[in-house]
């Protein structure tokens, strides 16, 4: 008999007791939409953080120093250990091939004052290079040039959310803000660049000359700074890293490459990406074990039904059914239940990354692999549980069968 | 009108079954010698434990013997393998069995063109005109789309001998097909068979009651594993005028 009669004979076996079926479907239904939804979330984490470390702009790399460990174990506050000093960026920039644009960063807090409004965000004080490092660009105004870091002009750019929160729906551009008290003269606002992984917004930012910062409002308080340095391509990264590496410890001496931290964008990315694979793999795996139980529910079923079907098999046997056709008739069933299963899962899986993507303001992306994936696991499953009850049955004595009450 | 083609159909030779059950052997059947043409309506008859039983099952291709040989159609299916045996029964052989073995939840309709299923050469179009056809012949094509709980006793029956003549076979087997049927059901369900017996087919009936063998050309009977009469009989009683003749009971449903 032809494959096709044996699946139609399947398909009807299976409408006969349909709410049995559909229970039996549930767990793989519910496997295959678990593992897509949970392989959707970690393709999600996944995106999310690629969006982010792209958004840092092109090439990066970050220099920093490491707070070094003294004998004692205790940490030592700024000022204790080696500094970077604005030379370092100027060495940086001048003397290492292959670095487009360098830039001191220094980080500070403070509250901000326009009129009546408040405002308490984090300050950066940059090099004019930081906007091309970044990518930046306003959206009113202008950014301020490389003539005004120079002078140490109390000029400054504002992000979104601190206008937004400042001026309202006053033009801030060439208004007077008062930083800890000291006026400074907001020149642009910058383009909304939205949160960032750890959900920070990054447009909760005031971005001003680094000399004005150090001068006006760091004082001697507080001098550790970061290099952002952007390399000329790709390819350059990995050695411009070394030579930057290379450059400080000569620069400052008795110090080990330890007490110096360069790190590349794609480094970062690598960390982010290893941890967000690793929660995709552990989601994803606990997310397998219910795809299997319900393989295991349709075994189960499909035993049960077996025996519960001896006679038919037997009647099927007596008017000419093979073992083959018998076989068929269970694997195809069991396949069946996975299979619908399976389509109805992927379903529902959309439904439930779509879902969590809403709630959690995510870009849950489900992804065609992991489609792919789970209608050939949940096939396999069927075969793999399918065929143990269709050989019972297969191998099931005519007489017997026939007699079976 | 059974006697015009006296064409071989089937012939056993020293057909022996025996089942062993723990150490004790069984000698279900001890050598039978049986010869039947086309177009004979036959009973074989006997106690239960006589054997008839298995000989059905030997004869239907349901079981194989231990030892000795039957050739079927010109076929030794003594010697053929379980695959093949299936094709036999699918081919050859219509069952009609005594608690009617039909598929629950299945229409009249579907049981009867389940034999058909399991033959490559039938297209869907054909396989309903078939099993329609053969369920015209048993009388019942109006109740193609109920389902066997939804039938009488009577009418699964014929449903049964239906789904055993579908397919054409060159006999029809039938084991205590009026089993489960009270005496006016069993009288109609042997008038299906004296007329499909009429119209040229090989029936082999297998009963314990003598009343229904009655309707049957020849008597076998069956003691201990053994044939112990084959006898013609002379005059068959005719299911239709019995029928006439039966006391009119309330009409059953």
């Amino acid at each position: 008999m032809s494959i096709f009669g044996i699946i139609r004979i399947a398909l009807k076996s299976l409408t006969r007791n349909k709410t049995r079926t559909f229970l039996t479907m549930l767990g793989i239904i519910i496997g295959v939409a678990a593992v897509i939804t949970m392989l959707a979330i970690g393709q999600g984490a996944k995106k999310i953080v690629e969006d982010q470390v792209n958004s840092m702009g092109t090439n990066v790399i970050m220099v920093t120093v490491n707070f070094m460990q003294s004998s004692s174990n205790v940490r030592q506050a700024a000022g204790g250990g080696t500094l970077l000093e604005v030379e370092d960026v100027e060495a940086i920039r001048d003397n290492v091939d292959g670095v487009l644009y360098a830039s001191t960063v220094y980080n500070t807090w403070g509250q901000l004052k326009f009129e009546g409004s408040n405002w308490r965000t984090g300050i950066m004080g940059v090099d004019a290079d930081y906007f091309f490092i970044r990518d930046m660009k306003t959206s009113q105004g202008e950014l301020f040039h490389a003539s005004e870091v120079e002078m140490g002009a109390k000029v400054c750019v504002i992000g979104k959310t601190v206008a937004d929160n400042l001026f309202g729906d006053v033009d801030p551009v060439d208004k007077i803000i008062r930083i800890r008290n000291i006026p400074f003269t907001v020149k642009g606002v910058l383009e909304a660049k939205g949160q960032n992984v750890m959900g920070m917004d990054q447009d909760d930012t005031v971005i001003a000359p680094y000399t004005t910062v150090y001068t006006r409002l760091l004082g001697q308080r507080w001098r550790n700074m970061m290099v952002l340095v952007s390399a000329k391509s790709k390819e350059a990264i990995q050695v411009v890293q070394q030579d930057i590496l290379d450059l400080l410890q000569s620069r400052h001496r008795g110090t080990t490459s330890e007490v110096f931290s360069v790190r590349t964008q794609t480094e970062l990315a690598d960390t982010a990406n290893s941890v967000s694979n690793t929660l995709t793999i552990l989601l994803a795996s606990i997310a397998g074990i219910s795809l299997l139980v319900g393989g295991i529910g349709i075994m189960n079923i499909m035993l049960v039904s077996v025996t519960e079907r001896i006679k038919e098999i037997g009647i099927r046997m007596a008017v000419g059914a093979g073992k083959r056709d018998v076989l068929l008739q269970f694997i195809i069933e069991a396949v069946a239940i996975s299979i619908i299963g399976g389509i109805l899962g992927i379903f529902l899986g959309f439904a439930a990354a779509k879902i969590v993507g809403d709630i959690m303001k995510w870009s849950v992306a489900v992804t065609p692999w992991s489609v792919v994936l789970s209608v050939g696991f949940s096939m396999a499953i069927g075969i793999f549980f399918g065929w143990y009850p269709a050989s019972k049955a297969a191998n099931l004595n005519l007489i017997d069968a026939l007699r079976y009450e | 009108m059974a006697n015009q083609d006296k064409t071989r159909l089937l012939s056993t030779e020293h057909l022996i079954k025996t089942y062993t059950m723990g150490d004790i052997q069984v000698h279900a059947l001890r050598g039978i010698d049986l010869n039947i043409n086309t177009g004979e309506f036959i009973a074989i008859m006997g106690a239960s434990g006589s054997g008839k039983t298995t000989f059905m099952n030997l004869l239907g291709c349901l079981d194989k013997p231990t030892s000795g040989s039957y050739i079927l159609d010109g076929i030794a299916v003594h010697q053929m393998s379980e695959t093949e045996l299936s094709q036999i029964r699918n081919q050859k052989i219509g069952y009609v069995f005594q608690s009617f073995y039909l598929l629950p939840r299945t229409t009249a309709l579907e049981n009867v063109e389940l034999p058909l299923l399991y033959c490559k050469k039938c297209s869907l179009h054909e396989r309903h005109e078939k099993a329609r056809h053969a369920l015209s012949i048993v009388g019942i094509a109006d109740r193609a789309k109920h389902f066997p709980n939804q039938l009488s006793g009577g009418q699964q029956q014929r449903v049964a001998i239906a789904r055993a003549i579908v397919n054409d076979p060159v006999f029809i087997l039938a084991d205590e097909p009026t089993g489960n049927l009270d005496t006016r059901t069993s009288i109609e369900v042997m008038a299906v068979f004296q007329e499909l017996h009429r119209q040229g087919k090989t029936i082999v009936l297998v009963t314990h009651e003598n009343d229904i063998a009655q309707y049957s050309d020849r008597l076998i009977t069956f003691r201990d594993g053994k044939i112990i009469s084959d006898r013609v009989n002379p005059s068959p009683r005719i299911a239709t005028d019995d029928l006439m003749n039966l006391p009119s009971l309330d009409e059953e449903d």
